[in-house]
Parts: C-alpha cells; sequence; structure tokens
C-alpha cells in the first residue's frame, strides 16, 4: 500500500464541486508533482489534505499511513505527520515567530506521546535551519509572516516545515511570487528535507520549479480529477504544448 | 404612560435615598463638604438611577440592573480583615506602596505608610472631617460632570486615600490603591480617593478593585500637574457590581497613561472624564476587557481636548465569550481653541461566541478646525484563515484560540510601561484564557 492514497475523492466547496473522483497515489520517499491549469483543484486538494473547514467531501476517501484521515482536525493531521505549505502564509500579528514555532511542535510531540524539547535544544534547531534558509534571528523574534516580504514567507514555510519533520508535506505554489534567487533558496531548502521517510506532494502551475525540485513522478490534473502521470519528463511537456490538450480529455 | 413622568421609584433608589438621609448626620465633613454632599443627593433624587434613555447609560441600564442597594458596608471587623488578607496578591510580584481599604474603609495595619520625600498620604475620611485645604481645593473639581453616578459618589463618599506627590519628586515604587471585600454578607460601598501629582513629579498609580458580592461605587479625582508624567492603571475585578469613574484633568506638556483591566466582572461600569487643560500634553489612554458569562463590561470615555497642540491615543480591546456583554462607549471632544490637536481612538471587540454582544459607540465633536482626529471600531469572531494556519501546525483549538486571543490582547497590554504589570496582567489573562478550556 502507497504511503498517501487518495481514492474516488469528491469535494465541493459552497455547493460548488471542484474535486470530481480523483485517485493519487504517493509511495513513501517520493516526491510527487501536481500540475494543471487554473481550478483544476490542485489548491482544494491540498487544503482537503490539510483539513480545513468548507471542504465538504461527498465521496471518496485519503488513507495516510492506511488510516483515513478525513474524520480529522487539522491538529490531529499535522500530529499524524501531514503539513502544507501556504500559497499564501497568513500573517500573525502578535505571535513570535519563535514562540509560534516551539508551541506547534511541542503540541504535535505532545500529542504523539513524545517529550516535549527543550529550550537550548530546540533553539540549535531552530538557528541552524534558519541560517540554511537566510532567515535572520531578528526575522525569528518578529511576528509570524507579519512585514515579511512574499519570498521570506515562503522561506517561513520551508522553516517551520524543517522544524515539524513531517512525514507527508504538500507544497501548495510555493514557487508562486518567487524571483529566480528566492526560488532557489526556497528548492534547496525542500531539496535538504527530501529523504525515504518524508513524502512530497509539490503543486505547481509552472514547469520552473521542477528544474530545482526534481519530481519522481508527474501527475497532472484537470476539471476535479487526475488526467495523466508520467515521469518528470511529463513536465516539460506540458510547458512545450500547454493544458489545452487536457480541457476536452476530462470534459 | 408616559416616560418623561418618574413618580416611582426603584426599590434600590428608595434605599439609596433611605441610606443618604440615614448616613448624612455622620458622613465626614462639615460646611461646604456637607453642602456638595447635599446638592449632589439633589441631583440624583431628581433624576434617579440612569436608564436607558440617558444617551450616556444606554447600553448599561443600571435603573433596571440595580435591584436593590445592598446596606452600607460597617467598618471592617478583624474577621472581615482576615477575609480580605489576600487583598492585593495580583500585584504581589510588584514591588509597591500597597494601600488596603476593606469595605471602604482604610486599613492601616494592612497598609504601607513608610515616609518617603516627595509623598504625602492622607485617608479621605480623615481628610474631609478635618477640612483639610487641598481635599477643599480639588475635590468635585477635577472634572466637574452632572453624571448620576459621580453624584451619587460625591453624596455618600466615606473613604478612600488622599496623595499629594511634591513637584519635582520622582517616586521609584508604583502605589497601589487596593479595595477588597471582606465584608461575609453583601455590602455597598463609596469610596473616593484623591490624587494630585505636581508639577514634574513622576508617579504610577494603581487602582486594584476586588470586590466579592459588594456593590462598590468608587471615585479617584486625579490632578495631573504641568511636566508630570502619570501611568494611572485600574484592574477591576467584581462579583456584583462596580461602577467606577475616573475624573482627571491634566496640564501642559505632561505625560499621562491610563490603563484599565478588568475580567471576572460581573457587572462593571468604568467611566473616565479627562479633560487636557494645557498645552503639549502626550496622553495614552486604553483598557482590555475580559467577558465571559454574563458578565457585562461598559468601558466610557469622555475625553476633552481643551487646549492645543495635545496628542491623545485611546486603544482598547475587549474579548467576549458565552453570553457576556460587552460596550465601550468612547467620545473626543476638541474644542474650539484646541487647535492641532492629534487624537485617534481604536476599538476592537473579539466575539468568541455566538451569544456574546458587543456595542461600540465612538463619537467625535471637533469645534477647532486645525486638528487630526480620527476613530474606528472593529467587533468580529477569531479570523477562521489564522486559526486554521496554527491548527495546521499541530496547535491544537484552544490554544490556537489562546494564542490569537493573548496576542489580540498583548498588543495593548504591551503599552503599560511597567514591566512588572504587565506581566502580572498577561498572566491574569492566561488564567483566564486557561479557564476556557
Amino acid at each position: 500500500m502507497s504511503f498517501l492514497e487518495v481514492k474516488n475523492l469528491h469535494v465541493e466547496v459552497e455547493d460548488k464541486k471542484i474535486l470530481n473522483g480523483l485517485t493519487l497515489s504517493v509511495e513513501k520517499g517520493q516526491v510527487a508533482a501536481i500540475m494543471g491549469p487554473n481550478g483544476s483543484g490542485k489548491s482544494t486538494l491540498a487544503y482537503v489534505l490539510a483539513g480545513k473547514d468548507n471542504y465538504k467531501v461527498t465521496e471518496g476517501e485519503v488513507l495516510l499511513n492506511g488510516k483515513n484521515i478525513l474524520d480529522m482536525a487539522p491538529d490531529e493531521r499535522a500530529a499524524k505527520g501531514v503539513f502544507l505549505a501556504f500559497q499564501y502564509p497568513v500573517e500573525v500579528p502578535g505571535v513570535a515567530t519563535m514562540t509560534f514555532l516551539r508551541t506547534a511542535l511541542n503540541a504535535q510531540r505532545k500529542t504523539r506521546g513524545e517529550a516535549e524539547f527543550s529550550t537550548p535544544e530546540f533553539m540549535k534547531l531552530v538557528r541552524d535551519t534558519a541560517a540554511h534558509l537566510g532567515i535572520s534571528q531578528e526575522m525569528l523574534r518578529r511576528a509570524v509572516n507579519v512585514g515579511f516580504s512574499g519570498g521570506e514567507k515562503k522561506r517561513n514555510e520551508i522553516l517551520q516545515m524543517a522544524v515539524l519533520q513531517p512525514t507527508l508535506a504538500v507544497l501548495d505554489e510555493t514557487d508562486s511570487g518567487l524571483d529566480i534567487d528566492a526560488l532557489k533558496i526556497v528548492a534547496e531548502g525542500v531539496n535538504r528535507l527530501r529523504s525515504p521517510e518524508r513524502s512530497m506532494v509539490v503543486i505547481t502551475h509552472y514547469q520552473r520549479l521542477l528544474n530545482f525540485i526534481v519530481p519522481d513522478v508527474v501527475h497532472v490534473m484537470a476539471k476535479g480529477k487526475v488526467v495523466k502521470s508520467g515521469g518528470k519528463d511529463l513536465a516539460l511537456e506540458l510547458e512545450a504544448k500547454g493544458y489545452a490538450q487536457f480541457a476536452d480529455e476530462a470534459a | 404612560m408616559n416616560a418623561e413622568v418618574r413618580a416611582i421609584k426603584t426599590p434600590a433608589e428608595q434605599a439609596l435615598g433611605a441610606a443618604f438621609a440615614k448616613a448624612r448626620g455622620t458622613l465626614p465633613g462639615k460646611g461646604t463638604i456637607a453642602a456638595m454632599r447635599a446638592d449632589a443627593f439633589n441631583q440624583f433624587d431628581t433624576r434617579g438611577l440612569p436608564h436607558r434613555r440617558v444617551e450616556e447609560w444606554k447600553y448599561t441600564d443600571l435603573r433596571a440592573l440595580m435591584r436593590d442597594l445592598y446596606p452600607l458596608a460597617p467598618s471592617p471587623d478583624p474577621s472581615a480583615r482576615e477575609r480580605a488578607k489576600n487583598a492585593g496578591k495580583l500585584l504581589g510580584g510588584v514591588e509597591c506602596r500597597r494601600l488596603v481599604f476593606v469595605d471602604g474603609a482604610f486599613v492601616p495595619d494592612m497598609s504601607d505608610l513608610t515616609s518617603e520625600p516627595g509623598i504625602a498620604i492622607d485617608t479621605m475620611a480623615n481628610a474631609l472631617g478635618k477640612g483639610d485645604p487641598l481635599v477643599a481645593a480639588h475635590v468635585g473639581r477635577a472634572f466637574a460632570t452632572d453624571d448620576v453616578a459621580v453624584a451619587l459618589n460625591t453624596a455618600l463618599m466615606s473613604d478612600g486615600a488622599v496623595i499629594r506627590i511634591s513637584a519635582g519628586a520622582t517616586l521609584r515604587r508604583p502605589i497601589n490603591l487596593v479595595f477588597a471585600t471582606g465584608s461575609d454578607k453583601p455590602t455597598s460601598a463609596f469610596v473616593r480617593s484623591l490624587v494630585v501629582v505636581e508639577k514634574g513629579a513622576k508617579v504610577t498609580i494603581i487602582e486594584s478593585h476586588e470586590s466579592g458580592d459588594a456593590q462598590v461605587n468608587a471615585a479617584l479625582e486625579l490632578v495631573v500637574g504641568d511636566e508630570a508624567q502619570v501611568d494611572y492603571i485600574k484592574i477591576t475585578q467584581a462579583r456584583a457590581l462596580h461602577v467606577g469613574s475616573l475624573l482627571a484633568t491634566v496640564g501642559a506638556r505632561a505625560h499621562f497613561n491610563s490603563f484599565a483591566f478588568t475580567s471576572d466582572a460581573q457587572l462593571v461600569r468604568n467611566q473616565s472624564f479627562i479633560r487636557f487643560a494645557g498645552e503639549g500634553t502626550k496622553a495614552g489612554i486604553g483598557g482590555v476587557s475580559l467577558l465571559r458569562g454574563k458578565d457585562h463590561v461598559d468601558t466610557t470615555l469622555l475625553i476633552e481636548h481643551a487646549a492645543g497642540h495635545c496628542e491623545s491615543r485611546e486603544q482598547f480591546r475587549a474579548v467576549l465569550d458565552g453570553e457576556s456583554h460587552g460596550v465601550f462607549q468612547g467620545k473626543i471632544v476638541v474644542k474650539q481653541h484646541a487647535q492641532k490637536t492629534d487624537a485617534k481612538m481604536m476599538t476592537r471587540a473579539l466575539l468568541l461566541s455566538d451569544q456574546a454582544e458587543a456595542d461600540n459607540k465612538p463619537e467625535l465633536e471637533i469645534f477647532a478646525d486645525d486638528v487630526v482626529c480620527g476613530h474606528g471600531a472593529t467587533a468580529g469572531a477569531l479570523d477562521p484563515g489564522l486559526k486554521f494556519y496554527l491548527m495546521s501546525r499541530g496547535i491544537h483549538e484552544k490554544e490556537a484560540e489562546a494564542l490569537l486571543v493573548q496576542a489580540f490582547i498583548g498588543e495593548t497590554i504591551e503599552e503599560i510601561a511597567h514591566e512588572g504589570i504587565r506581566e502580572a496582567l498577561m498572566i491574569v489573562s492566561l488564567r483566564w484564557l486557561g479557564g476556557r478550556s
């Protein structure tokens, strides 16, 4: 059995059907890219995996390591290893980044019945990771994402991912709004986290990101389901031909 | 029925009349003070308790809410003092000069009366009784108002603190006026304090109310001299009824900060009347209220810019859970000659439950033509997007809410200059939040 199995998933948002029988498997340690045109349901898939409200699953199931996670609250899923790197990371005024990271990590560990990290241990982990991502100590003291540039927000997502060490990381358009230098820093951060123990779902509209985060497989979504799967070359083919070919296939 | 004609007094109004008739012979102060009491009582007697048709009391209908008057508190006996022994504990970790009042009466052996240069302390009962000139000069004058709650306080004021900080003095320790309940029966108390801070003096004053099943009407008159620097913090925790009035006049080039923290409050009305009477003063007026259950907390402000070139920032936040009801009324008046006034008021209410209600009423009344003034008000639930973001990182729902509420009020509590007080209030807030889960 695959690490993540999405079976025949039907999802509505405000009575509008967005996912339409989506089926997808991601193996342990695999990096799967999901590509597709705007409105194909890529971000909906990301939110449904993370457990956002207002996404009504009408049919199907999502199994993580064999267990259905659809009835779990977002924090329970996080403790089970699910992590969503947001397309638009939220600003959290008044909550310092350090406090946020420590609260999150310890909450997850507590849920899993693990001991809390000691403060020095935790500080070292965060500092080392932040240094790789070019995140300054000053940024860590600031409120989460408040006053951060678009690139800083995306790097902060990767920092959180590195600290929380998920087993399933979903990256929702992590490349959007990034210039090439910022994209490289973020991609390097992600690549450092590649591991046989960690599966990744990399959602993107453009092939560009996949030059830096090279996927093991590529799935194409259109109209709420996966319409084609292949190797990393599929991304190049899409770049050349565009998504128009799938508009008909899914219809 | 005609709403304007009031032939029938409520039981509470009748009881207040009877209490005044009985106590007036023994209340401290003769001559002009006794006359002032009689005048004030007449104001009340003519108008009755404020009710919803009185605009300033629109959301806190005291006539309906105050069913009866508890008997006036007797002097605290040893067992009452014993019950109040933890008074002021909330700020136990903060080094300050504590002056303790139990059931409205000063208790010297629970208070710190050590002498210190620059400060003179007396009790209101004593000062009124002996015709103290400081009291004669200031009582009823810091901010003249026809508010009925203030009039009742003037009529029935029994004790309180009278403090004078000499010109140029800097007091290292905050002064904490602690008003606590000791009686094991329901009682009422009318306390009145006067604090005069002379030119250039610096002081932090904390007024703490920790009342049990008591009705407290507390007024504090504050005179801030030119170039003085005063931080005033009011902490209200009241199991029954608390009506508090700050009556302040602030001189020129002064720094004045006021902060009101209210939690665990069944029925509280805290009203501040503040006049900027001299040019070039900077002021920060703020507060945080935490409400749950059926708590009702009304914060009402009247800020009067009577002199030009003053800057005031009003910043209030309320967190409402359960079926609580929060009220914020803030009125900034800029007099015609108060040019170059810079005043900004912001009030935000955070509703944690569908049954909670927040009423915000900001008002500006501007007679000068060269000013910068603004106000804003918001009321809403916790941002679901923020909550989801926190939960998606593994933080439990209640903890995520607590973190967001903490951040919401923390931004305002941060404005308090004194670190120890800031921390103590954050601890109280965290305990309050902890009580939710």
